[in-house]
């Protein structure tokens, strides 16, 4: 299976860093702001980055997890359903500037269930999309990130997978691979 | 990424356990979203479900139509009192009609026992037993076990007495079924006329002792007796049954340890249960009910993404 590495570990630290500094930016002390991960795999990256903000900023910024798996337009229409995960917010969203932290940008589909669903906790004042990876070029619904890692091309043939040492891999990394194709 | 092995829910008995732990992990979810501001998600907002009940229903049908409108499915709902089925229409006949109208799923709730798997073999939807005479009541069972896992933390390795009409009762098969699957122990306990003969062939133990049934358990599941379905005297008098069965205050006093009390409901005040206990700290009569939403609309949305 071919593999092209697109961020290392380094790499990612450096984009993690970046997305803390234009968070202060945009948000200066975070006094009506949230960070909401998007199971399942955001919720790695808003762990790294909500731990990276207090270290920067001194600020622990409210956070939790949302699960969009009830909200997807997809139900039924896959081989096999998607399992639910665990949504983790103990707060209200309403008139709150929401940032919403996943970790690869494909067709949109994701981000637009993610917003449906975090209409339930309340209307929020603003949301912005922080991702680390934007697929260019494969979206079906007009959404684009506000804060993005990196810009890639990629073919339908392929998919991004983001490999983090916390999970058993030898270190943090974000790979381009070919899909197997079934025999 | 995990679906149900089945189409249907017939019965607890055509589940795995690996069904049935999906099912409590869907459930959880869906207790999350109930607890929501806004309690509704759009999961199935493309499927039409009708609730057949060929027999009387409160909590069971209103259960299951919260689920399906939070999970923003159409009902339809269809009750056989007020039917074509008294000018003798036949069951097959009148499901056939509903299902003209583009049904996906059916929830059937029916005297005879089987009726439901006669229908699951005869039609094409999702049918959900919603209770078949005195045969099963499957998300009865499910929502039980996850009321027990939910308070004590899980259910394999606890005691179970089933105490009461066990001979009439849809809800104790399928809560023997549940929680053998899940790895408790049962016991079923009531007057000898109330206990079916062959029971103990089941795996269960029997007890004829109230006390010694409350001794022996963690969690006491508590059943009414069904008058409608006693063609017969199966105990002298409703006091008698109350005096040698009924759970109350001064029973679970004489215990060394506090047990789990429960009720399927409708509860039978003073006969199987009194008010010290019913409304009391043991009980999670009323955690059950919220329960069951959930775990009905762990089933429903299962069952639809089925392929």
């Amino acid at each position: 299976m071919q593999k092209r590495l697109v961020l290392d570990q380094k790499q990612i630290a450096i984009t993690l860093d970046r997305f803390c500094h234009q968070l202060i930016e945009n948000h200066d002390d975070f006094e009506n702001t949230v960070l909401l991960g998007l199971q399942p795999r955001g919720t790695l990256v808003l762990d790294k980055l909500v731990k990276r903000l207090k270290e920067i900023s001194g600020v622990e910024v409210p956070s939790g997890y949302l699960d969009a798996t009830f909200h997807r337009d997809d139900f039924r229409r896959r081989d096999i359903p998607l399992k639910a995960n665990e949504t983790k917010i103990n707060f209200l969203i309403e008139n709150k500037k929401v940032v919403l932290v996943d970790d690869v940008l494909f067709k949109g589909r994701s981000a637009r269930a993610a917003m449906d669903a975090m209409i339930a906790f309340g209307r929020p004042k603003k949301v912005e999309l922080m991702v680390l990876i934007d697929r260019k070029y494969t979206r079906d619904y007009p959404i684009k990130p506000d804060y993005c890692g990196r810009k890639v091309n990629t073919l339908e043939s392929q998919y991004v997978s983001v490999e983090w040492a916390s999970q058993g891999f030898a270190q943090d990394a974000i790979w381009i691979t070919e899909k197997e194709v079934k025999s | 990424m995990q679906q149900l092995s089945t189409k249907h829910l017939l019965g607890i008995k055509g589940l795995t356990a690996e069904d049935i732990q999906l099912i409590f992990e869907t459930a959880d979810n869906f207790k999350d979203v109930i607890n929501r501001p806004i309690k509704k998600v759009p999961s199935l907002r493309d499927i039409t479900i009708a609730n057949v009940f060929f027999e009387n229903s409160t909590r069971t049908r209103l259960s299951f139509e919260l689920a399906e409108k939070r999970l923003s499915a159409d009902v339809i709902n269809f009750s056989s009192s007020n039917s074509s089925v008294k000018k003798g229409e036949t069951l097959i006949d009148t499901v056939n009609n509903i299902l003209s109208m583009k049904v996906d799923m059916v929830v059937m709730r029916h005297s005879s026992p089987g009726a439901p798997h006669f229908l699951s073999q005869n039609i094409d939807a999702n049918i959900v037993n919603a209770g078949d005479g005195t045969h099963e009541h499957p998300t009865q069972a499910l929502l039980d076990s996850f009321s027990i896992r939910e308070k004590l933390g899980d259910v394999a390795g606890k005691k179970v007495a089933i105490i009461g009409d066990v001979l009439h009762s849809r809800v104790a098969l399928s809560n023997i079924f549940c929680l053998q699957k899940l790895g408790a122990e049962v016991m079923v306990c009531g007057p000898v006329t109330l206990l079916p003969k062959y029971i103990s062939s089941l795996g269960v133990k029997v007890e004829y002792d109230v006390k010694k049934a409350l001794q022996w358990c963690d969690v006491a599941n508590i059943l009414r007796i069904q008058l409608e379905r006693q063609q017969i005297k199966y105990f002298p008098s409703l006091r008698e049954y109350s005096l040698y069965y009924g759970v109350d205050r001064k029973l679970l006093d004489q215990l060394d340890k506090e047990i789990v009390i429960m009720h399927p409901g409708p509860i039978n005040r003073g006969v199987e249960l009194n008010s010290d206990v019913a409304d009391s700290e043991h009980s999670i009569i009323l955690n059950q009910v919220e329960n069951g939403v959930a775990i009905r609309m762990a089933v429903l949305y299962l069952l639809a993404g089925v392929k």
